[in-house]
């Protein structure tokens, strides 16, 4: 793959300078680690580059390179990004952030934007969205829907991240069933189709019948389809095309709000360093449609919990809660601290297995 | 830890499924590389033709049709290499790599609009009786035509070199294309048949990925399968029935892995992801005090004049 990207940087690099010819509108850099033709993550952060093409028209200039590998590579895409007179980058996985780093620093005037990381700096901002509370819906329905008591999870990499879906979805689905399990698989990559099915296939044999994916193809919605009687979810995108069943909601992730606007402001000379972390109550989360397949009381108490979570009254990590090796966390009525969340590592009381290190 | 939730005959089934990409792949090069020919663009043909066995099943509908386009589509891209490498010569290991890019990010192109689209339905060959067999039914009567076809493959080729006059005249081109030559074989003809063969059967591999295995398309969603499947060949030591037994090996690594985590057992990742290289080394000096090695004319470029 890496050969290819080097290819397609070098496109890209080629069709950035040709462009500092023309007249000069606010370039707006990309990169993604998948392809954005995933039906998940990087379709999603393609679709909000479209929308500020859209809403800016002829002022915006974007450019993007998909399936830039985390680590070196990203640091050399990034580079080429800025040293071609980008005023905005994306960098939308957690793997690019200490590369984003090592550019930001290097590049003083361009900002910017890093998706999911926790580091920042005088031109560097962070965004992400609450997921979790995504995952909140999600354990609901699980937990409601399972007939087996087993639900399946397919982890990507053991980041803070994934675990607190993980928390978050076990949370919900132990609330309404006392008896669910959940079987975790970490498949060690964002995007790998194959890998993705054998991991549905590997948890359907060994009982689950709700499958959900922290991993971005579609790949897991047609393993669960061709078991049938398994349900499962859209990760970032609706994956709709797998309605009604198996995939019965979704997570869809909305960033073009968010990318229109930080354009604005870089246009405008207002921009500065901040970290953004939006949830369902400010639209950065969105749940698709419940589906039919759904029985209607599963799908009330969905919508409520979706409700209470978008006006802030009811927070979806709330005490009593434990850590996995039974130690306090969360008194009464507590609720989690955004630092804790941030760098969470460490599953709730009741899941088994360890978290790879 | 609960090992018993693994179903050990589901988890056979289901390594012989993962497993068969790799088979195609790995019998097609071990053809191409007996004839004295090293072809490292599996993995290019192998995504070329997982996106025109895709792209035909959605446009007929006939799921059969897709992998007969396949590998149309596979030998296509090796008559590329063919030309390459029998006629100008060119370096086999760079024509062989630039195969493979040049596949990924063709497929890329012809695949956009196959994005998201559910292929149809392979049926599975469905026996009364032997499908419905305890253990032995889904193990052996329970799957798809073309896991079948892999293995079918495997025998035939076996069978061709071992006892066939063809299979003969294949060796002696990849152990000494010049003795051939003045025995009177055309090499170069040759050695172009097989890499066709190799080019078919990749497609082939990457076909049943992306319309039985996944089943979707997605960009570089054959994953470095043709990589393995070029240590196989080593590993297998130019034997197509070891090919078998190393695909099952392979393939099942990463079955056995998703359901030891499932069931509650942490093993490193990083270990069994190096597994088959490491095998593959192993094997590489094991076999350096064996008889059966590499053919002797392997990536020896011949010209008839020379």
């Amino acid at each position: 793959m890496k050969l290819t990207n080097l290819m397609t940087s070098a496109a890209v690099a080629l069709g950035l300078a040709t462009a500092a010819l023309a007249d000069d509108p606010t370039k707006v850099g990309f990169v993604y680690v998948g392809p954005v033709g995933d039906g998940g993550w990087t379709y999603e952060h393609d679709q909000a580059r479209k929308a500020v093409v859209e809403e800016f028209g002829d002022k915006v200039e974007t450019v993007y390179v998909e399936s830039v590998a985390e680590g070196p590579d990203a640091e050399r895409v990034i580079t080429q990004m800025a040293l071609q007179g980008a005023d905005l980058i994306f960098t939308t996985s957690f793997g690019y952030m200490d590369p984003t780093i090592n550019v930001a620093a290097k590049f003083p005037d361009v900002k910017f934007e890093h998706a999911t990381g926790y580091k920042n700096a005088d031109n560097v901002s962070t965004y992400s969205a609450r997921f979790y509370e995504g995952r909140a819906v999600q354990g609901t329905i699980a937990g409601h829907m399972t007939k087996s008591n087993v639900v399946g999870y397919i982890g990507s990499y053991p980041i803070p991240e994934v675990i607190r879906g993980i928390n978050s979805a076990y949370i919900h689905a132990k609330k309404v069933n006392p008896d669910v399990e959940f079987k975790i698989v970490w498949a060690f990559t964002w995007f790998d189709p194959a890998k993705e099915a054998d991991a549905a296939k590997v948890l359907i044999e060994q009982g689950a019948d709700v499958i959900l994916q922290h991993t971005d193809s579609t790949a897991p919605q047609a393993a669960a389809q061709a078991a049938g009687n398994v349900i499962t979810f859209g990760q970032a995108s609706d994956m709709a095309e797998y309605a009604p069943a198996p995939r019965v909601s979704s997570i869809i992730d909305n960033w073009a709000p968010y990318y229109i606007a930080r354009t604005q402001a870089v246009m405008d000379g207002t921009w500065e360093s901040k970290s953004t972390w939006d949830g369902i109550g400010a639209g950065m989360v969105g749940i698709g449609e419940i589906s039919d397949a759904v029985p209607a009381d599963v799908k009330e108490a969905a919508l409520a919990i979706k409700a209470a979570l978008a006006d802030g009254s009811y927070h979806a990590f709330t005490g009593p809660l434990n850590k996995q090796d039974g130690s306090a966390w969360l008194a009464e009525g507590e609720t989690a601290d955004d630092g804790t969340l941030a760098g969470m590592n460490f599953y709730v009381e009741g899941i088994e297995g360890d978290i790879p290190q | 830890m609960d090992l018993s939730a693994i179903n050990p005959v589901l988890l056979i089934a289901s390594l012989m499924v993962a497993a068969t990409p790799l088979l195609f792949a790995a019998i097609g090069e071990l053809v191409v590389e007996k004839s004295g020919v090293l072809n490292l663009g599996v993995e290019g043909m192998m995504i070329i033709g997982a996106v025109a066995g895709f792209a035909t099943a959605v446009e007929t509908g006939s799921p059969m049709l897709g992998f007969v386009a396949a590998a149309g589509a596979g030998a296509a891209l090796s008559v590329l290499f063919a030309i390459l490498t029998q006629y100008a010569q060119a370096n086999q290991v760079a024509s062989g790599l630039s195969l493979t890019l040049f596949g990924l990010g063709m497929s890329a192109l012809l695949g956009q609009s196959y994005v998201g689209i559910k292929p149809p339905q392979m049926l599975k060959i469905d026996l009364p009786l032997l499908s419905d067999l305890p253990v032995v039914g889904p193990i052996l009567f329970g799957h798809d035509l073309m896991l079948y076809v892999a293995i079918a493959v495997i025998a035939a080729v076996w069978a061709v070199i071992k006892f066939t006059r063809i299979g003969l005249v294949l060796r002696a081109v990849g152990e000494n294309h010049d003795a051939a030559h003045a025995l009177g074989y055309k090499v170069v003809r040759i050695r172009i048949m097989a890499i066709l063969f190799g080019g078919a059967c990749a497609g082939l591999g990457g076909a049943y990925i992306s319309l039985i295995r996944v089943p979707q398309w997605t960009e570089g969603m054959t994953a470095g399968i043709g990589w393995i499947a070029l240590a196989l060949v080593v590993f297998a030591s130019w034997k197509p029935w070891r090919v078998l037994l190393g695909a099952y090996l392979f393939g099942g690594v990463t079955v056995v892995q998703l359901n030891l985590q499932a069931a509650g057992v942490a093993i490193p990742v990083e270990y069994l992801a190096m597994s088959p290289y490491l095998i593959t080394i192993l094997v590489l000096v094991i076999l350096s005090a064996d008889k059966s090695s590499a053919p002797a004319a392997l990536g020896r470029n011949f010209h008839a004049a020379r």
